[in-house]
């Protein structure tokens, strides 16, 4: 063992089964990153025109195959696995049971791969199987059983891991009474409350309604119930995606810059502010839902207005860091600062590019939450341009200029080639302006999202300037600039694992400028904070959810279901829910009224 | 809790944005009366629309002094009638439901944009201008067929429209 080694021991030095872990979670996440990818260029290429080599009808299955594996495996995979690393590494000690880590790990990958399977069967016509129901898989549009098991498997996975994670910090609050959560295991543990809230609805809707709709003991499901639970989980599970992104962005990209962290208790506030906003949100994807009434879409978009604080202040506080490290090295000025960073090593250029993505996304999703200028863009291809900003960017490369940083702690192998991945992460910022932007524009013309010909027979979109050809041109160029820049990165990540084993890359994270000791004691309560949260989802779901089965049922509208005797118990229940919520239903009419 | 002069700044000028933005809305929704799709319409059997009296023929009718009611069918894969027409300088509303599964429909390059749900009907006003066509889109993935749902809208003169005898059925 050398000196280096014994002085500063790396992650994997130090808890070596759970690096072994993290590397698991890791290579899933980017083998659905390159699965997503194949499928990407696919989609890119045969939807503008340029190249075919699928029939239009197995563009669906490409899509459905495209969203599950990016916004499911890539980031969820990456997200346990972080979050294994943050929580063993700030309470430094190792995880309590790690079969029981394992056992998490082996049911999402189970999980996953059910899914996988169900969807690539499309593909298979001998097979008689598919899943091509996208991302959404709103019903009544039905998938394979084995799709919706699969979710199942994969969601029970990560409450598994939430628990692990929730039981390894009490052992340390039983050793440590009086100290204040370290700030990874705080964002671990606000994260993981805020999932449990969120996917319960849309775990709910598939154990009840969908599975067993789709395995025929039911005729069929309530379509704005059913998908009014996937949006109580698909807005916070944006969130879920994104939490990964910021913790690297609060806790590792200071210290690449060269600083420290401005503000602990400020990042505090924000993790706690995701948990109390992110879930009563959801009907802002169904303001052009008929169904509903306007004065539950109201309330969302008021509360999804109030969730642009907690990025806001993100951006205050990571610009905040990144200068304080640039005025540390030397840099002074307005703006000269900026010439003080550490533009060449990727980890940084990465992050910092995916911020500024970030930035232009969060722009854009204001005119989605903005309930009235939502009918110019709702499902046309701005939607899809917005969240390639957001997920696409601010989440993706931030995982993969963080992965950077991250593999060597976890392996002790030195990055194989930094300059490939400066170019890397430029290419996924140039390919994803060029594609983004290009869906911007499109969707203001008009053209609807998720469809295999945007090109109709019948007619023209009204082009501003330029051309639907030229933006058609930038998508596509975009999407294999994308493509190209994911296969150096797997590349760069494959040769890095043929490297020799060396010591002396352990890094460490510095304190903030301002700690938790300025933190008021009450951010740490996470009980308060859960209450508020399950308070706030109850107000802003309970009547909306009252009122939809008490329109259509709990079976929907329409034929009668099967078995007869559950429907009208189901439908007493709903009923009773409704009287009981009649009251605040009232309010919340006459409150639509007011804003009318 | 100590926070920076400029984080306050920071802090301060966000909310306002925040406020702003609601405001907004609500300006719009008070002020020009942006109405929003909503649960005005009574649920629907999706698997007897024909013999429901509005959808059983879907077309468009005069029911007032330059006021139309137009009556649309979504399904696999297109919509009932095609061409919608509706005369020019008028006030017409939709009533858009689904037969299947859930659609989208969207007059291209408009805000008339609405989710179609089986079992629910969609209700949007517009107000029509100068005669002229426009296409509309089916913007919901609905199966596999989905990209050949397309739709027109026809806006024409008010003697065109009262020499197709006001039913474009």
């Amino acid at each position: 063992m050398s000196t280096a080694l014994e002085s500063e021991r790396t992650f994997v030095d130090k808890f070596p089964d759970e690096a072994r872990v993290v590397r698991a979670a890791f290579l899933s996440s980017f083998f659905a990153l390159f699965l997503g990818a194949v499928f990407g260029i696919i989609q890119t290429l045969h939807r503008t025109d340029v190249a075919r080599i699928i029939p239009s009808t197995d563009y669906y299955t490409v899509l459905t195959a495209h969203g599950v594996f990016m916004v499911i495996s890539f980031t969820i995979f990456f997200l346990v696995g972080l979050f294994t690393w943050a929580i063993t590494r700030s309470l430094d000690r190792p995880l309590l049971n790690i079969k029981i880590t394992w056992t998490w790990y082996g049911l999402m990958a189970t999980g996953m791969t059910l899914t996988g399977i169900s969807i690539l069967a499309g593909f298979v016509d001998s097979i008689d199987m598919s899943a091509d129901v996208l991302y959404t898989f709103y019903a009544p549009l039905q998938a394979h059983p084995l799709f919706y098991a699969g979710l199942v498997v994969f969601i029970v996975g990560t409450w598994i891991a939430g628990a692990d994670w929730f039981r390894t910090f009490l052992a340390w609050r039983r050793d440590h009474p009086d100290e204040r959560i370290p700030l990874q295991t705080f964002m671990v543990l606000t994260t993981m409350t805020m999932w449990y809230i969120a996917s319960s609805a849309v775990a709910a809707s598939v154990l009840l309604f969908l599975l067993p709709w789709s395995l025929g003991f039911i005729d069929q499901v309530n379509p704005t119930l059913t998908r009014t639970l996937f949006w109580f989980f698909g807005h916070p599970v944006v969130y879920f995606w994104l939490m990964p992104a910021y913790m690297l962005w609060y806790t590792v990209l200071p210290k690449i810059a060269g600083g420290r962290l401005f503000s602990d208790p400020l990042a505090r506030v924000v993790f706690v502010l995701f948990v109390l906003l992110s879930t009563p949100v959801g009907i802002h994807h169904q303001y052009l839902d008929p169904g509903i009434a306007e004065g539950f879409k109201f309330i969302s978009m008021t509360n999804t207005m109030f969730l642009l604080l907690p990025s806001l202040l993100t951006a205050f506080t990571v610009v905040a860091s990144v200068e304080y490290g640039a005025r540390k090295n030397g840099g002074t000025g307005l703006l000269g600062w900026l010439t003080h960073l550490p533009w060449r090593k990727p980890e940084f250029t990465g992050m910092m590019l995916a911020g500024l993505m970030f930035a232009a996304g969060g722009f854009s999703g204001m005119v989605n939450a903005g309930m009235n200028i939502n009918y110019l863009i709702h499902n046309t291809l701005w939607v899809p341009g917005h969240f390639h900003l957001t997920v696409g960017t601010a989440v993706a490369l931030t995982m993969m200029a963080g992965t950077y940083w991250l593999w060597p702690q976890i392996s002790n192998k030195p990055i194989y080639s930094s300059q490939i991945g400066l170019f890397q992460v430029v290419l996924w910022f140039i390919g994803m302006a060029l594609m983004s932007n290009a869906m911007h524009a499109q969707g203001l013309l008009g053209v609807p999202r998720r469809t295999a010909e945007p090109e109709y027979s019948g007619f023209d979109y009204p082009t501003m300037f330029g051309g639907f050809e030229e933006l058609n041109i930038q998508i596509a160029i975009g999407g294999t600039l994308l493509f190209v820049s994911t296969i150096l990165f797997l590349g760069n990540l494959v040769l890095t694992m043929g490297n020799p084993t060396v010591s002396g890359l352990a890094e460490t994270l510095p304190t903030p400028v301002s700690g938790p000791e300025d933190a008021p004691q009450v951010l740490d309560n996470l009980r308060l904070w859960v209450g508020i949260a399950v308070t706030l989802v109850v107000l802003a779901y309970a009547l909306p959810i009252a009122a939809i089965i008490q329109r259509g049922g709990l079976l929907g509208p329409g034929v009668g279901t099967y078995p007869v005797w559950l429907a009208p118990l189901l439908d007493a229940l709903a009923n009773a829910a409704a009287t009981l919520f009649g009251a605040v239903g009232d309010a919340g009419a006459s409150l639509a009224g007011v804003v009318r | 809790m100590h926070i920076h002069a400029y984080e306050k700044l920071w802090l301060a000028l966000s909310i306002v944005l925040i406020l702003a933005l609601i405001g907004t809305v609500t300006y719009g929704a008070v002020g020009p009366g942006v109405a929003m799709v909503a649960d005005s319409q009574s649920t629907i059997d999706p698997t007897a629309l024909d013999e429901d009296e509005r959808f059983s023929e879907p077309r468009v009718e005069q029911v007032g002094e330059n006021e139309y009611e137009a009556y649309v069918v979504a399904r696999q894969f297109g919509f009932q009638p095609d061409p919608i027409v509706v005369p020019a300088n008028s006030t017409v509303t939709f009533y858009v439901t689904s037969a299947d599964v859930i659609h989208g429909f969207e007059v291209v390059g408009t805000s008339a944009n609405t989710m179609v749900v089986p079992g629910e009907v969609s209700e949007i006003t517009v107000e029509t201008d100068e005669p002229t066509e426009y296409g509309i889109v089916c913007n919901e993935y609905c199966g596999a067929g989905h990209h050949v749902m397309e739709g027109k809208l026809h806006v024409v003169s008010q003697s065109e429209f009262e020499n197709r005898g006001g039913d474009s059925a």
